[in-house]
């Protein structure tokens, strides 16, 4: 096993607002290994986004508390200055979002603003920066790139902008791409699209991605490895199988329960997770899944650690303390996986 | 209770029309967003619409409820045509068909309690007043999982999920018999969309409800459907009973759709052969001539390009729009007739089987969904 790109450990994130601290990240780790796609899964406010931003030194602000550790080469990327940090942005790790109308500037014209990028962090002439920009975007599948470079953002379809956004973060190649829901604006056709260049990115360049999505589908179909998140902190890891085969935590289960499939048998009533995340300003001690679980017991008002607890599988790790033996009975629901049978 | 249907969409047409010009609009182009589009709804079946953003499925709603007037064709409602009704009497079609909308944060009046929200389509209608009224609405919130206490509260105290329950609280306050729900779960977290699937679900059975369920999401759609129109650039492609056009999908653009959505179940993607669209839905301006699908479509001949396909009964209420159909075979297509919902510019002759590919047709059958016979 090669050593981790990047190392994330026991991260705190909290902001102060009118109404408390919300704690958006309660202690995450994790690794980053080179040339995977280690995709973060969780519903909406659980600290996915939270996190990837502060690996990228983009959640500092005055009400921003910063705890822990993101360490790439020895460097702490919390701590590390505005103008070092600039440097690793975009060189070594750079980001996409979901919503890349947003993310592009509407008044620039594409081309401009990759060449822009590469003449910030490069001492190269116009014309050379130019060539790079038009390569860049030949490489993501933008056809005839020649043109497409004096084109702005609102003359691109969703799924050309998206491919755009990829080319102005890859063109300096960095070795670790993050993609915030890099698909969850597109339709599904176009979905595909994506998903398959950044399969090839990885596959052909060696490129690390962490994915960030909400849906389990895209991490079944491109992910190596897998975080599930809720409510600040990562409650299971592990690999594809271990997740999808072999869920730990009754939050995963509910996750997989409550999805509309296409390829199974449809169940006369979907499987739902009862009740709604707790708030990040006052998160209820112990488990912060207890409040929603059904298997809930005493020992749950104890944090549990995130750690292996199954001997056979090391780098399968979860948070929750029932017995292996009494989850693989309990996750049994209508003959599939899920948390309750039907309940609202 | 009688068994026509309860509504009946006759060769619908919508254009927006683009204007420029300083001080005279003059009308440059058209959006065809809606172009010759028939179907039927049951009373208490639900019909599923699905397709990409921009194919016309949230205008064709619009266009049904007279939220928008129809540039063509006909809308019947119960037995009454509703295509030009004046405005002033639409009223009484607003108690009978209600909408749902998408983003529970836009659809709720800010400023305006939840007791107000629920409530001002009875003051509207006169239904209930007073005590009565507020009874009314506090049974509501029960029905839809709220509590009576959140009368008196505004929208922004509520998460996504409660507020669509408020916004499905506000379309039954007047006992309709049609729900259109445009997109009602796509904003919501999954497990919410699960919370919020089966509340529709049990509310139609209870109430007799009939449902028309917009969504771009073929997994949410299957689960709510009795029948499913798959639409593409404002075309009807195929129709079909739920099941079936996840078993035996006709059109191609349905097999794609269906190739694209990612499988929860990581040994399952890797053994199929996902069929994935180059290109982007050309735009609705300037829609390819013919097939509308013929410009991305894999099994494109020369009539795609020429004639625009005849929307095919292939029995058992399936139908679809295709020169060169998918999962058809020669029997198949001997009882095969041109259904009378078929767009009146469309060819009239009828599919035929040859030109196939043989590793596409491969790719683009689905295989069989494990665990039923």
């Amino acid at each position: 096993m090669s050593a981790p790109l990047l190392k994330v450990s026991d991260l705190h994130v909290s902001f102060a607002t009118e109404e408390g601290t919300v704690k958006a990240v309660d202690g995450v780790s994790f690794e980053l290994r080179q040339g995977e796609i280690l995709s973060v899964v969780g519903e909406s406010g659980c600290g996915k986004s939270v996190t990837a931003l502060t690996v990228m030194g983009l959640s500092r602000g005055p009400n921003a508390t910063i705890e822990g550790e993101v360490n790439l080469d020895g460097k702490d990327l919390v701590t590390l200055p505005e103008d070092e940090l600039r440097k690793v942005r975009a060189e070594r790790i750079a980001m996409i979002f979901q919503d890349p109308m947003t993310a592009l500037n509407p008044v620039y014209k594409v081309g401009d603003q990759i060449v822009e990028q590469i003449l910030a962090h490069e001492d190269v002439s116009k014309q050379e920066a130019r060539a790079r920009a038009v390569e860049a975007l030949r490489a993501v599948g933008i056809p005839n790139p020649d043109r497409r470079y004096d084109h702005y953002p609102h003359e691109f379809s969703g799924g050309m902008r998206q491919r755009a956004m990829i080319a102005l973060a890859l063109v300096l190649e960095p070795e670790v791409l993050i993609a915030d829901e890099p698909t969850t604006a597109l339709d599904v056709t176009i979905q595909a699209q994506i998903l398959r260049l950044l399969e090839q990115l990885n596959r052909e360049r060696g490129l690390a991605v962490i994915l960030i999505t909400h849906d389990l589908g895209v991490v079944a179909e491109v992910a190596d490895r897998t975080l599930v998140m809720y409510a600040g902190r990562v409650v299971e890891e592990g690999s594809l199988d271990d997740i999808f085969y072999d869920p730990q935590h009754p939050y995963t289960w509910g996750l997989l329960g409550s999805l509309t499939r296409i390829d199974q048998p449809r169940p006369r009533r979907l499987p739902s997770i009862p009740g709604a995340p707790p708030s990040l300003i006052s998160p209820p001690r112990g488990c912060h899944f207890r409040p929603r679980c059904p298997h809930e017991f005493a020992k749950c008002s104890d944090t549990p650690r995130l750690e292996a607890r199954l001997p056979q599988s090391p780098e399968h790790l979860d948070r929750c303390w029932l017995d292996p033996d009494e989850k693989r009975a309990r996750r049994v629901v209508e003959g599939g996986i899920g948390l309750v049978a039907g309940a609202e | 209770m009688s068994t026509a249907p309860l509504v009946e969409v006759e060769h619908l047409v919508k254009h927006f029309p683009i204007k420029a010009g300083l001080l005279i609009d003059r009308t440059v182009d058209q959006v065809h967003a809606v172009e010759d589009v028939s179907f039927r709804v049951e009373q208490g079946e639900t019909l599923g619409l699905v397709g990409e953003s921009g194919c016309g499925k949230s205008t064709l709603c619009r266009t049904i409820l007279r939220l928008e007037d129809p540039t063509g064709g006909r809308v019947v409602f119960e037995g009454r045509d509703i295509t030009d009704l004046p405005r002033r009497q639409l009223r009484s079609l607003r108690s009978e068909a209600q909408m749902i909308f998408q983003d529970p944060y836009a659809s709720l009046n800010p400023r305006k309690r939840v007791g107000q929200i629920i409530g001002d389509p009875m003051r509207l209608h006169g239904v209930a007043a007073g005590a009565e009224r507020r009874r009314a609405i506090q049974r509501l919130l029960e029905r839809v999982g709220l509590s009576p206490e959140h009368f008196n509260r505004f929208p922004h105290e509520f998460s996504g999920g409660q507020r669509q329950r408020i916004g499905i609280a506000r379309a039954l306050a007047l006992e309709p018999k049609l729900i259109v729900a445009d997109e009602p779960v796509s904003a919501l977290d999954v497990s919410i969309q699960a919370q919020i699937i089966n509340l529709l679900k049990d509310l139609q059975s209870e109430m007799g409800l009939t449902y028309i369920f917009v969504a771009h999401d073929l997994g949410v759609v299957r689960h709510v459907s009795d029948r499913i129109a798959v639409m593409y650039l404002g075309k009807v492609v195929e129709v079909s009973p739920a099941e079936e056009l996840y078993t035996k999908p006709i059109h191609p653009y349905a097999v794609a759709l269906l190739s694209a959505i990612p499988i929860p179940d990581p040994r399952e993607n890797a053994a199929r052969e996902p069929l994935v669209l180059e290109g982007d839905v050309p735009s609705p301006i300037d829609p390819p001539p013919a097939c509308r699908f013929h410009t991305r479509c894999p099994r494109a001949t020369e009539v795609c390009r020429r004639v625009e396909p005849p929307l095919v009964d292939y029995g058992n209420g399936h139908l679809a729009a295709c020169h060169h159909p998918v999962n058809v075979d020669a029997q198949d297509l001997a009882r095969a007739t041109i259904a009378p919902e078929s767009p009146l510019g469309a060819g009239t002759e009828m599919p035929t089987l040859d030109g196939h590919v043989p590793d596409l047709d491969e790719a683009m059958t689905p295989r069989p969904l494990p665990g039923r016979e």
